[in-house]
Formats: structure tokens, sequence, C-alpha cells
């Protein structure tokens, strides 16, 4: 079997050695050279540490090394013999929100650290319900700094306890709790000796066996359209491919399909990837698909199944992420980006804003602020072809963009 | 790729293709005019190699640009020139020589050559009116590239600011721009040395000889070993000698240091790779040795 991909989210501040985590993923896996760890030795001398200070690793622009925080989603790479990590490492401080959203956004799983010595904050609460919100499938707690409660099976056992019954009332799946201590490298990479009343996997072993091929949507076929492709040369003078990766679903040649938004229907004449026909594609395949009949199918459009399509939809009802200083307003006019499709919308309703921390929703909000989650409803210029977020995060989720600035301000995933 | 996945699974190396496939095909798309940046080497080649794969049978969409420093390896230009003519694509070259002679770039003496590309690029993309370049950065080079997004926004002078970057979330991206603005993409962002080597090995394509363990004729400086050139005069004290060595990045050949392998196959250079303790940057490229932040201000003027 050929190595496989994993990524996942990390969720943490520094005080709860997050990046201590990451360092000593990346040295026990060893990932890191020597030229890394040598710079990282000297920087702990200049600033006196005794010890090598691992999260030196990971803390890339100088700002951040001056400050001593982490500003921006950094990723990083590691990998054991089967299995290949991209780790989207999140800050715990600064614009926290709208980080982790972004590092949770292409995850996997998400990992979320805290200190055995303090327990579930509010913090860890909120980092567990934007993973379920971002419908990260996979989560893993990590209790940290076993080292100093004397290794305490009570103390695992308390926060354990607490977190699942938090994690009751959210959309997580599939959930371990692993007590660990980054800084001395227990149940990290290897297992502690210090807990032999633990029997569950270390870290490592967790990431790289959690199977994450079976959380992918293989029914309902979606394939949007990203680019024509017409050669118009000697050799390929009537080649006419519609280009895209498959967000869902298996495509294979002479399976019916229909496009949206005309609602044309054709079969599947073939479907190409490079110089080879193939026999089927399915997710996260980028392909291109010919079709028997000619249609007008154009970038922004969909293939999927005539029994089972998207809603092609102008009312869009979805949580959306905010993220600039700017609120959301209503009445307000953004650009919004879905799939390989491009629209206005306007903001009819800010239904609530979701407290992420007491899951309270607030009904009497009349915006959304930097950092703010809410249920908002919008009104787009033309259908856009929505799936609910839950069903599948390619066709679920969009962007909002402020058509002065150009900037990103918002991160939309579309309710049921 | 296999003919059949009865689990439905892709390797990470087919998801990586497939993900930088997204992002060309999603670029060639939204932009008015990209090109694709291409300096010959390993990494350079794997994004043609993607690009063709991407709009096959068509051919690639946009033109090569190439900045040419006067000092890149010969062979590097001949198996560049084998690509473009297989490919059928225009290839526009920006020398930093040419940019001195307009007046463009002012050569003081003491910058190095590398520090010149960055006018002559910005210069190269602002006269061909280029609103998108594709690069061949990865995040496993350096750490401020960990935190660059794929489609990295550069002002109108060129200038990257990481403290203002646009979100970036799952695989949807924003290439809005104004008037004088440009942005940088990066289609392998998440691949790492190893994969670019995989890849290789994998498709089977020509990359410059010189990755390639041979005989060379070098001198050691700053515990580099450079290759003997008229166009890097020796120091005092400075003594060549004949190694058996090879590169792992291709740059600048009067900063770019080799290394001694009797590697000669992609198999033996993948397992060299994959056992190295030293990253292929801070092995090799003097460009980046000068400050832990080199490469952070570098980028910030508007570098690849």
């Amino acid at each position: 079997m050929a190595m496989d991909l994993l990524r996942f989210a990390t969720a943490g501040s520094v005080d709860d050695g997050k990046s201590t985590l990451i360092g000593r993923l990346l040295f026990d896996s060893k990932s890191i050279f020597t030229d890394q760890l040598e710079s990282v030795e000297k920087t702990s001398q200049d600033k006196g540490h005794g010890y090598v200070d691992l999260s030196l690793l990971t803390d890339g622009l100088r700002s951040e090394r001056e400050q001593g925080i982490t500003i921006d989603v950094a990723y990083r790479y590691f990998a054991t013999p089967n299995r290949k990590f991209i780790i989207a490492d999140t800050p715990g401080h600064v614009q926290y929100t709208r980080n982790m959203v972004t590092g949770a956004s292409t995850a996997d799983l998400g990992l979320v650290l805290v200190d055995a010595r303090h327990g579930l904050t509010e913090q860890s609460r909120r980092h567990a319900v934007l993973l379920s919100l971002l419908r990260v499938p996979h989560l893993v707690l990590c209790i940290n700094k076993m080292d100093l409660v004397d290794y305490s099976e009570e103390v695992y056992k308390k926060i354990s306890a607490e977190f699942t019954a938090f994690a009751t009332k959210l959309n997580i799946p599939d959930l371990e709790v692993i007590p660990i201590s980054a800084l001395q490298g227990d149940n990290v990479v290897t297992r502690s000796t210090s807990m032999d009343w633990y029997s569950g996997p270390t870290l490592i072993h967790h990431l790289e066996h959690v199977h994450v091929a079976s959380d992918r949507d293989l029914v309902d076929v979606r394939l949007p359209v990203q680019y024509v492709i017409r050669p118009k040369s000697d050799d390929h003078h009537d080649y006419r491919g519609y280009a895209g990766q498959v967000a869902g679903g298996v495509l294979k040649p002479g399976d019916e399909v229909m496009v949206l938004p005309s609602g044309m229907t054709s079969r599947i004449a073939g479907i190409d990837l490079f110089d080879q026909e193939i026999p089927e594609a399915f997710p996260p395949m980028s392909v291109t698909v010919r079709l028997e009949d000619d249609v007008d199918v154009s970038r922004g459009d969909m293939i999927s199944r005539v029994k089972n399509a998207p809603e092609p939809s102008q009312d869009i009802d979805a949580m959306i992420c905010w993220m600039t200083n700017a609120p959301l307003r209503p009445r307000q006019k953004l650009a919004i980006k879905h799939t390989s499709n491009s629209a206005r919308a306007l903001v009819k309703d800010i239904q609530y804003r979701l407290d992420v921390n007491s899951l309270h929703r607030d009904l009497e909000t009349k915006e959304l602020g930097l950092n703010e989650i809410g249920r908002v409803q919008l009104r787009t210029t033309k259908p856009l072809l929505c799936d609910p977020y839950s069903k599948n995060r390619t066709t679920g989720s969009f962007i909002l963009i402020d058509e002065a600035t150009g900037v990103t301000v918002g991160a939309g995933m579309i309710n049921d | 790729m296999t003919a059949t996945h009865a689990d439905y699974r892709l390797s990470q190396l087919d998801q990586l293709e497939a993900e930088s496939i997204h992002i060309f095909r999603e670029a060639a798309a939204e932009f008015e005019k990209p090109v694709l940046m291409f300096s010959g080497g390993k990494d350079s080649i794997v994004m043609l190699r993607l690009a063709e794969k991407a709009f096959f049978p068509a051919k690639i969409p946009f033109p090569v640009l190439q900045i040419d420093n006067g000092l890149d390896f010969p062979e590097v230009a001949e198996t560049r020139d084998r690509w473009v003519s297989r490919l059928g694509v225009r290839l526009v070259i920006a020398s930093i020589d040419d940019a001195i002679a307009r007046g463009i770039v002012v050569d003081d003496g003491k910058t190095s050559r590398n520090r010149l590309q960055t006018p002559t690029l910005l210069n190269a993309i602002e006269e061909n009116g280029f609103t998108a370049a594709f690069g061949g950065g990865r995040r496993d080079e350096e750490k401020a590239r960990a935190k660059e997004r794929v489609y990295s926004h550069r002002d109108e002078f060129g200038q990257w600011d990481p403290k203002m970057q646009r979100p970036e979330l799952w695989s949807l991206y924003n290439g809005r721009l104004h008037e004088g603005e440009h942005m940088r993409v990066f289609p392998i962002s998440n691949w790492t040395e190893l994969d670019i080597w995989d890849y290789i090995g994998h498709e089977g394509i020509e990359i410059p000889d010189v990755y390639f363990a041979h005989q060379r004729r070098v001198f050691e400086r700053d515990g580099m070993l450079l290759t003997e050139t008229p166009l890097n005069p020796l120091r005092e004290g400075e003594v060549v000698t004949e190694r058996t060595v090879r590169y792992r990045t291709c740059g600048d050949m009067t900063l770019t240091g080799c290394v001694e392998s009797t590697a000669s196959t992609i198999e033996q250079i993948i397992e060299e790779v994959a056992a190295a303790r030293v990253t292929e940057r801070g092995a090799t490229r003097g460009d980046d040795r000068f400050s832990e932040a080199a490469m952070e201000d570098r980028k910030k003027e508007g570098y690849f």
C-alpha cells in the first residue's frame, strides 16, 4: 500500500505546550534536520533556557520570535513509513477563531491540547466547538504536562470524563483522549514508562492508524467544472473536456449525468487523467470528463447525477465566521466564491450570534464582529449549487470577499 | 495511477498531484495573464509537468518566465530548452545583465546577484503585465515559507506583507487584485523535498544532470563546496580539488554548494534525501545564510 496522507490541525496556546508538542513530533519522528536543531539550540542558549526549546522550531517569522507568539497558521510536514502528515498549526492568542477556522477547514483530524494542571478551560471548549462546526471528523484531546501532576490517573480520568460529556453536545464522530508529556516525550512517539495505567495508543500511533478514507462522500456525485479544455489542435480537433477536482461520488464512463444549473443530461464518454483514460474517478482526484452530447458546459457549472443533484439556490442559509475588523451587517453586499463559482451576495438577515464558549444563541445581535460566528441569510445574484456542509465540505462551503479591498472577510458553511 | 481502486484511496503523491492540478486550473481560469516562473531546477520542472497534466491535451495556456542571472549552470539551460520545446510553451527571459544595462537595476558591486533577481523579476512582471506568477516554493523549505498562502498577494511594489495575508480556507482561493498588483501562486506548497524526488522518479521525467553524482572541480568556501568557474574567482587560500558530487538545489553557481555523493540514479537520490540530516537550503544555499530571517526579508521585497 502506498503512503497515504493525514491533514490535522492543532489547537492550543503556547502555554499548553503546543509548539513543544509539534517540535516533539517532528524531533522524535526524525523530521528535524541538524541545521534546524542547531539553530534552535543556539537560540535557546542565547535566551538563557536550560533546555532545548522545541517551540522555536515552529515560530517562523521574526516578529513572532521577538514577541514569543505565533501570529498565523503555519504548515508543517513530517512522515512515518506509512503516512505523510500535514499539520496546520494555529495560534492560541491573536486572531484566534479566524486562524483556527482556517486551519480546521482542510483538516481530517483536530488535536486539542490542555494543561493537566488546569484541566478544561474556556479555550479548550471553544477549540472543540470550532472543530465540530468545521466538521473535522476526528478529534484527539491531548492532556499535556502529565509529568507535572505525577502522571496521575485520577487527573486523566477527571478531564477525560468532563470533556467527553461536553463533546456529546457537539458533532464529534470520533474522539480519543491521550495523556502525554510533550516536554518529556511521554506517549507522543514513545510509550510512557510512567503511566502503566494507560493502555490506549500513543499519539503518533493514533495519527498513523486513524481511518480517514471513509470520511469522503463516495455516493453523491459532484464535479465542479473549473476549466473547459479545448485544444483545437490537429491531433485533438474535436476534444472538449470538463476539468475539475471530484468533490463527491464515483464517476464512471457510461454514467448518466446532469449538468447544473442548465439541467441538461448526457452520459460520460470518458474520463481522462493526463494522457490516460481511467475507469473511474473519485474524490479528491483532478480529472477531465468528456460527455457524449454536445451540451453547453462552462466554469462554475456542476456535473452530478440526474436523481442526486445539489440544490440551485439564490437564498443561502449559513453559519458564517467573520474575519475582519469592520462588522458584518444586514444589507451589506459582498463577493462570494463557492466551488468554482463566483457571484455577489446581499446580507438579508443575521439571525443569531453563536457564543462558541457556551453554545448560547444571541438572537438580539444586529451584527457580527471580528472572530464571531453567526447564522446568516444571504441572497445571491445567481443560483449557487449548494449542498449542506454536513454532507459535503467542498460543495457546502464558501468564502466572502470585500469588493472594495479584495480581502477574504468571511467563511461560510451552508446549513441543512 | 493504478487502473482501479477497490478501496477508493489515493496515495499521498496522487493527492498532492490532484491538489496542485486544481490550483493550476483555478489560477489559469481566474487570472487574465498568468506566467510560470521557471528556474530549470527540479521544483520548477515538477511544476511544468503538473501544468502539462492540468491542461492536457491542450497546451499549457501561459508562458514561462526565467530570470537569467548570468550565473546559472549550463546544464540547467539545456534541460530548460528541451522542456520548453517539447511542450511548445513560450519562454520569456528577463536577464539581470540587461536590467543593469537598462538602468532598471543598480549593480553597486556589493549586492549579490541573488538580491538583484528581485527587481529584475518585478520589472519583468510589470512590463509584461503578468497578473499571476506561479512559483515552485514549498512550505517545508524554510520557516517564513511555512506561513505563506497558496495565493500570495503582492501589492503594487511587489511586496509581501506576512501580517496582512488573506485567510485561505478549504480549496477556495481568492484571486482578487487591484490595478498594478499581482498574485504569486504556489501549487506545490504542500510538497516536501522527498515528495519532489518521489514524483520525478514516478514520472520518469528529465531533470538537469547536475542533480546526479558526477566528477567536478570544486573548492571550499564558508563550509560549502562551490564549483570552479571563471565567474567566481578563487580567494586566497582556496584550493581546487576534483570530487564526486551532486547538487541538491540549482541556483546561482557562485553561491550554490554541492554535496559529496555517489547517488547517480533517482532511487539512490531518494535514499540519500530520506537519510539527509540537513535541509537542502541549509546545506547548499549561501543566499539563505546571511541571517535567520534572510528568506523572510527577501520575500517581503518580492523574491520568488
